[in-house]
């Protein structure tokens, strides 16, 4: 086998091209370059002959899933290296993880609870709008950081390999971390309220994870659409907004649909809307006077369905597009 | 494998390259609506008249490297050099072509992958993980990296944030947390001409040593010397076309007379860039037509 190399197309390949070539080159930069280099089949087989891969192609998805694993550990680091930097130049420091989402939650209060009244018939209105901000922040900051994840990370992209769903994930790991220091904030709210801790408090936990599958799968989406399209970006923070609006962060969607007024349509949208669920779940997880009843029919369904929708599908349709992912 | 057929192995294999890049953006009525909305509506049929630009980058370059050779790539500023290597990497996508390697390519270079505001310590880590080592293979090897660059010769400094660092201390972390690993086909980015000259000795010896093991290493200078003393084979690229291909001495030569670097080839360098009499135009468009 090697003679036969030593022989054929691997000589040819070797040849230097013609020291001639220099003078007549091309300057006209339309006109293709003389092909002076061994037929196109000789190069195949020859890389094919020695098993060569194509550079930069698609892994399959049961490899792809392999190698996202076997970078978990970059995932992590990555995303509490993200994390850490975000404060590191502010003499308060770290302190900002949890002053961040309490200043957040007082201006959302001022404005809803004490100017506009929202409040008025939701018992425990502070623990149950500070519960929805928070939970919102985790959905939002999750795709708002996804959509930027391959566009706004084209260096690394661009310098290293490792499979490209790292970033999504990475980002939307970064924002669970942000919002497990806003849960301790919530929690002292919480206590200050006088609400008990009940093992109701337990559910909070698959909540939270069926979120972050959620909000991981809708970021490799929109990281998909973002790294073809940056312009997406700019148009993000409308959507979510009013995304946000109709999710009931600041207002009980089940005073809402009690009334018989609403079409069954806009009635079943706003109750199977998946940052409704999520948010709804938490309140009933936390929140002891937030009563099942006010949580959507099959709401464990809608959470679970979400998740596995957006996670597997985003996941996969992310993958379709990964060797595409870093071109100018 | 016997030693003596070693040689003829390919690594890669890149087969009438062609890569071009397309920029929003630019040319006729750069950025304003119109163009902009132009653009979107006639996306397919008028990528030029909707101002998109393609820069044809690299134009039908074929070469087999072979193992354990060590390639040079030179040329002037923009003649598609490092936009190659990306492709052999497969960080970029070709065109036209194709480019078939034994195994994974890297380039060495981390930087994207670093935080100025993290520690020099928690930036090993990152660095580390971030090409694909394990956590433990980090942390066998944190010290030797830390030693390397020598960033703690002159007092604590690791454990300060990166952003504190002379710019001649971050480029000797980032070369040498890139230069940790080992790599079947390792491309090297202009990294040789960091830090001071006693750094510069350190690294070029840490080349040979990545050159041993791995099989083939691409290295994109313009310094003729590291080149000379690295390489054997060189490639020339022009204009994003492939102009040589042989040993480095004789390519050299050509080039130097090319760029008029050697005084005492002026004779020559006046003569062998003649046909390039008609070269850079004024106002020659420098992106091809799409046809």
């Amino acid at each position: 086998m090697a003679d036969e190399d030593r022989a054929g197309p691997a000589a040819a390949g070797r040849t230097p091209l013609p020291r001639a070539k220099a003078a007549d080159v091309s300057q006209v930069l339309h006109t293709p370059p003389p092909t002076q280099v061994p037929a196109d089949d000789d190069l195949t087989a020859l890389a094919a002959r020695h098993g060569l891969t194509v550079s930069g192609a698609r892994p399959t998805l049961p490899e792809y899933v392999r190698q996202l694993w076997a970078r978990r550990h970059f995932i992590t680091a990555f995303a509490t290296a993200k994390l850490t930097a975000q404060y590191s130049q502010a003499k308060l420091g770290q302190i900002w993880q949890v002053m961040n989402p309490l200043l957040n939650a007082a201006v959302y209060y001022f404005i809803f609870g004490v100017l506009l009244g929202t409040s008025k018939g939701v018992p425990d209105y502070i623990p149950f709008l500070v519960t929805g901000v928070f939970i919102w922040t985790f959905t939002q900051s999750s795709i708002m950081a996804g959509t930027r994840a391959i566009s706004g990370n084209l260096g690394l992209v661009r310098a290293l390999h490792f499979p490209r769903a790292s970033l999504p994930i990475s980002f939307c790991l970064q924002q669970l971390q942000q919002l497990l220091f806003s849960m301790t904030a919530l929690v002292v709210i919480i206590l200050s309220f006088g609400i008990p801790i009940t093992p109701r408090w337990l559910l909070a936990i698959p909540a939270l994870i069926l979120q972050s599958v959620f909000n991981a799968g809708v970021s490799m989406i929109m990281a998909r659409w973002g790294a073809k399209t940056p312009d997406i970006a700019q148009l993000m923070p409308f959507v979510l907004r009013t995304w946000m609006y109709v999710s009931g962060v600041m207002w009980s969607i089940s005073k809402l649909t009690k009334k018989d007024n609403l079409p069954h349509i806009v009635t079943v949208m706003l109750e199977t809307n998946p940052a409704a669920v999520y948010i709804d779940l938490m309140r009933y997880a936390l929140i002891h006077s937030f009563h099942g009843k006010q949580l959507p029919p099959h709401v464990w369904a809608a959470a679970t369905g979400w998740a596995l929708l957006a996670g597997i599908g985003g996941f996969i349709y992310f993958w379709k597009a990964e060797e595409t992912y870093g071109r100018g | 494998m016997a030693e003596q057929t070693a040689e003829n192995i390919p690594t890669v294999v890149a087969d009438g390259v062609d890569i071009v890049y397309r920029v929003n953006g630019t040319g006729a009525g750069r950025g304003t609506a119109t163009a902009a909305l132009n653009r979107i509506l006639r996306r397919k049929q008028a990528e030029q008249a909707a101002g998109v630009r393609r820069v044809h980058a690299v134009k039908k370059v074929s070469f087999v490297a072979y193992k354990g050779e060590a390639i040079g790539l030179i040329g002037t500023n923009g003649s598609g050099k490092s936009t190659l290597l990306k492709a052999v990497a497969g960080l970029l996508p070709v065109e036209n072509g194709h480019i078939y390697t034994h195994g994974q390519p890297s380039l060495l270079g981390v930087n994207a992958a670093l935080m100025n505001d993290l520690t020099g310590e928690r930036n090993v880590y990152l660095g580390g993980l971030a090409m694909g080592m394990s956590r433990e293979q980090v942390k066998d090897r944190y010290q030797d990296i830390v030693d390397f660059s020598g960033i703690n010769e002159k007092g604590d400094f690791i454990t300060l944030p990166m952003r504190t660092y002379s710019s001649g201390m971050a480029a000797r972390l980032r070369f040498s947390i890139a230069a940790a690993k080992d790599h079947d086909v390792l491309l090297i980015d202009e990294a040789l001409a960091t830090g001071d000259r006693s750094f510069q000795k350190r690294s070029e010896e840490r080349i040979r040593e990545l050159r041993e093991h791995a099989g083939t290493v691409f290295l994109v200078s313009h310094n003729n010397k590291s080149i000379r003393d690295t390489c054997e084979r060189v490639l020339w690229l022009e204009r994003g076309e492939l102009r040589m291909d042989g040993p480095t001495e004789d390519v050299m030569q050509e080039y130097e007379a090319f760029t008029g670097d050697k005084s005492d080839k002026t004779g020559k360098a006046q003569q062998k860039p003649a046909p390039k009499k008609a070269a850079p135009k004024p106002g020659t468009p420098k992106v091809p037509l799409p046809s």
